[in-house]
């Protein structure tokens, strides 16, 4: 089998076609470019609102922007990274892969992933509209109760920051739904629950999370627009509410929502080590069971973001030993990931570094944690940069990190290309030394009491050189995701054909072309390793390391043998998600826009509910099946 | 969709709904947890002891379990394929969730003329939201059994369409669920 004819019939058709085949698609492909391609924009975005962060801080009595502007970008840097960047980062890569790594067609709803998608994308440009109106939210991506209250915050950005937030809530749940039913229900025969790769594993837990975290913050903020649309008291102590309130259901929601942002990480890392040592992960099964029981004890930490609300001694100390015994699974993958290098032939591929990168950066995040799980060492550090520190070597050395390992290792697969190895790892070592720069003297800062969310300080206080230090990293990390934007460009300008399997891959997402042809499999395969490309490839051996592999029968035929009817694009799904999205917008203009969106919504759930799935215009592949070809 | 072979041999749509109950659980949890823990806390009346009246709402808590036996003899007829039976059961269905509404409605307007609003005091913002989206999902209900009723007329609603009738009928029996828990957390244990 040569290398072109895998590549050739999967990237004619699969992105092909003009911008009424992009908004109206159904292919679970499609989506996650979709999604990757949103979020990295946004990557762009938030990371432009951090280097004006930074800028304002580089020196003592910053002038760069004021105090109100200062509010609006750090609450916009945070809520932009993590609902607009991480989650639907790896959005992308759930939609592209999951389907292709447990042998199915497509996802079980294709068409509620396409409404995920736009209600996704509607959201977020609302949130991003509070810049054209002026009036950005600046209350914090956490929106304490108080700072977002009608009478100390009047203007509009909090109300745009609340309707797009839950407008992307509401996405999240039907993108959890529909993917924990996919990968539940439409995995290939012998895929058993522990032959899954381990990344379709964190994306079940991650899944789950999102079903069980979103509903309390839509509950939260459910109150604040109450209070702010309707006048009633849910977050104001004058009327006997508390704004402690706020606090509880915005971490009921937060603290799992911190392992909705790093297990897919964890679930990259665990593909691409076994992959680039040539060895199968070290002790699966405790790294599922590990990711289970984070899942699990993530729910039940969330007051230690509140040691300084004064909870009483019995709650700190349960929350404080909860949040320490996540310790010991998280300690169990990062040496299960080491011990899957142990003794492994080494390729040194890009994606490699990146996944290292992200297990030496994590554990130094991880550490400043176990340091936050004691009430007094928290109440000391708590809103200063200590946390600040803590949380970006969580978010940005493990999330990023591991998503960044993650495009490298599938970008092949996606696009059909390879991507250059030097300028791959020159983003490598740019980000890895920008990212230090900018976070680690931040740990300093934060211990000699700068405080989180200042527009400003003096010069006498000691705080310009780590500052600057800082900002410098900043500028670093801008750099090097410039290379990465450079990188790209030339891949899919110049890249050469990957070919289908070009990393020796052992997960079923390397058995066919690359890009896949619309339908994935041509032959549905039937799974009986949990490296069945592996096993295919090199026989029941465990140690492939020096194993060449073997020309056999290729795992998947250019054309598929019977007929496949794939579902029919639809329309409806984006008119729902815009019915829905004029909904919350029109919140903020008046009633009749509102009514507007529901009649859209309803119209659209309605036209979405009785079209066949399958109709005349629907893709079909293979012969016909009056036989003949 | 339904038709290919599952890996559980549960229709993905069914599971779907399941799955999503698991998420309107912790949605009613967190609505019902702050009830529960603003309750005292208001500082002006009306209280709960002063305006709730537990018979009435008996009535509508009764006719909204009743929904669900007919909800349960509308699937059956379904399946059987008894068309006559499925539209007599599916009518039942909206007539006795639109009686619970209409309860709900008399309800609200009693407690507004009785001076509770949701600015009144935190009573009256926990109570009208808490027991609002609970009236919200059953109004959803009441237009998903609708349209199955039309379906049913047209003639569209045979055996082989009987999972539209499961799935919506579990949909159904959760938020009946939901409103005896509501009943006896505000109602009845006040």
């Amino acid at each position: 089998m040569s290398v072109r004819a895998m590549t050739a019939p999967g990237h004619e058709s699969l992105y092909s076609g003009g911008m009424r085949s992009w908004l109206t698609t159904v292919d679970h492909k499609r989506i996650g470019v979709l999604y990757g391609i949103s979020a990295l924009f946004y990557f762009v975005v938030g990371g432009v609102e951090a280097l004006i962060i930074r800028l304002q801080l580089a020196s003592a009595d910053g002038t760069v922007v004021g105090a109100d502007t200062f509010n609006q970008l750090f609450t916009m840097h945070g809520t932009t990274m993590v609902f607009l960047v991480l989650m639907p980062l790896s959005a992308a890569l759930f939609n592209y892969m999951i389907p292709l790594m447990i042998g199915a067609r497509d996802v079980a709803f294709p068409r509620l992933n396409a409404f995920s998608f736009w209600t996704f994308l509607f959201g977020s440009l609302l949130l991003n509209l509070s810049f054209l109106v002026g009036n950005p939210p600046d209350a914090g991506w956490f929106g304490y109760a108080n700072l977002t209250s009608k009478q100390y915050n009047p203007g509009m950005g909090i109300d745009f920051w609340l309707l797009s937030v839950q407008i992307m809530g509401i996405a999240s749940i039907a993108s959890a739904v529909n993917f924990t039913v996919t990968i539940l229900n439409m995995r290939a025969h012998g895929m058993s629950l522990m032959r899954m790769p381990l990344f379709v594993w964190m994306a079940l837990i991650v899944q789950v999370l999102m079903l069980l975290a979103f509903p309390p913050i839509t509950v939260a903020f459910i109150y604040l627009m109450f209070d702010r649309f309707f006048g009633t008291h849910f977050y104001i102590p004058d009327a006997g509410g508390t704004p402690i309130l706020w606090q509880h259901l915005f971490w009921i929601f937060g603290h799992p929502e911190v392992y909705i942002l790093i297990l897919p990480s964890f679930g990259v890392v665990s593909e691409v080590l076994p992959t680039f040592s040539r060895k199968p992960l070290f002790g699966a099964p405790f790294m599922i069971f590990s990711g289970i029981l984070i899942g699990f004890l993530g729910f039940g930490v969330w007051s230690h973001h509140m040691f300084t609300t004064g909870l009483g001694a019995v709650a700190d100390t349960a929350f404080s030993l909860a949040t320490m015994l996540i310790a010991i699974p998280t300690g169990v993958k990062i040496f299960n990931w080491i011990a899957t290098l142990w003794g492994g032939h080494i390729h040194f591929k890009t994606p490699l570094y990146f996944a290292v990168g992200m297990v030496g950066l994590f554990i130094i995040g991880g550490l400043s944690g176990i340091m936050h799980a004691s009430p007094p060492v928290d109440i000391q550090q708590h809103d200063t940069y200590f946390v600040v520190a803590h949380l970006h070597y969580v978010f940005f050395g493990g999330t990023v990190f591991g998503l960044f390992a993650g495009i490298y290792y599938w970008w092949p697969k996606i696009t059909g290309r390879m991507i250059g190895e030097g300028l791959g790892k020159l983003h490598f070592w740019l980000m890895f030394i920008g990212m230090n720069l900018t976070f680690f003297p931040m740990h300093f800062l934060g211990m000699d009491g700068m405080p989180r969310r200042i527009y400003t300080y003096a010069a006498d206080l000691g705080w310009e050189r780590w500052n600057l230090i800082a900002t410098v990293g900043a500028f670093v990390i801008a750099v090097s995701v410039l290379v990465f934007f450079v990188n790209a460009v030339r891949s899919v300008r110049a890249g050469e054909p990957a070919g289908g399997d070009p990393w020796d891959g052992a997960t079923l997402e390397w058995t066919m072309s690359s890009p896949p042809p619309e339908y994935n499999f041509a032959i549905v395969p039937v799974v009986n390793s949990a490296r069945p490309f592996w096993l295919h490839k090199f026989g029941p051996t465990r140690d492939i390391s020096t194993r060449t592999r073997e020309e056999g029968t290729p795992p998947q035929p250019d054309t598929p043998p019977e007929r496949i009817d794939l579902p029919s694009p639809s329309g409806w799904p984006i008119l729902a998600a815009l019915g829905l999205s004029l909904v919350g917008g029109g919140a903020l203009v008046g009633l009749w826009l509102v009514l507007v969106g529901v009649a859209v919504l309803v119209f659209g759930v309605y036209r979405w509910a009785f079209q066949p799935l399958e109709r005349l215009g629907h893709p079909t592949f293979g012969p016909a099946p009056g036989g003949g070809r | 969709m339904d038709s290919h072979a599952t890996t559980f041999g549960v229709p993905s749509r069914k599971m779907a709904m399941w799955v999503f109950i698991a998420s309107e659980c912790m949605f009613f949890g967190s609505l019902i947890a702050t009830y529960l823990s603003y309750e005292g806390k208001s500082l002006v009346g009306p209280t709960p002891e002063e305006i709730l009246n537990i018979p009435l709402t008996s009535v509508s808590t009764f006719v909204l379990l009743m929904s669900s036996l007919a909800m349960v003899l509308a699937l059956d007829a379904v399946q059987t394929g008894d068309r006559r039976l499925a539209r007599l059961w599916l009518g039942a269905v909206i007539v006795l969730g639109g009686l619970f509404l209409g309860g709900q409605v008399y309800e609200f307007n009693h407690f507004y003329h009785e001076g509770l609003t949701l600015q009144q005091n935190l009573f009256g913002a926990t109570f009208f939201v808490l027991t609002g989206f609970h009236g919200a999902h059953v109004t959803v209900g009441v237009i998903w059994m609708v349209t199955l009723l039309v379906m049913s007329l047209r003639g569209r609603l045979g055996p082989e369409r009987s999972l539209d009738v499961e799935v919506a009928g579990l949909y159904w029996h959760f938020v009946d669920v939901v409103w005896i828990v509501i009943f006896t957390v505000v109602y009845l244990i006040q």
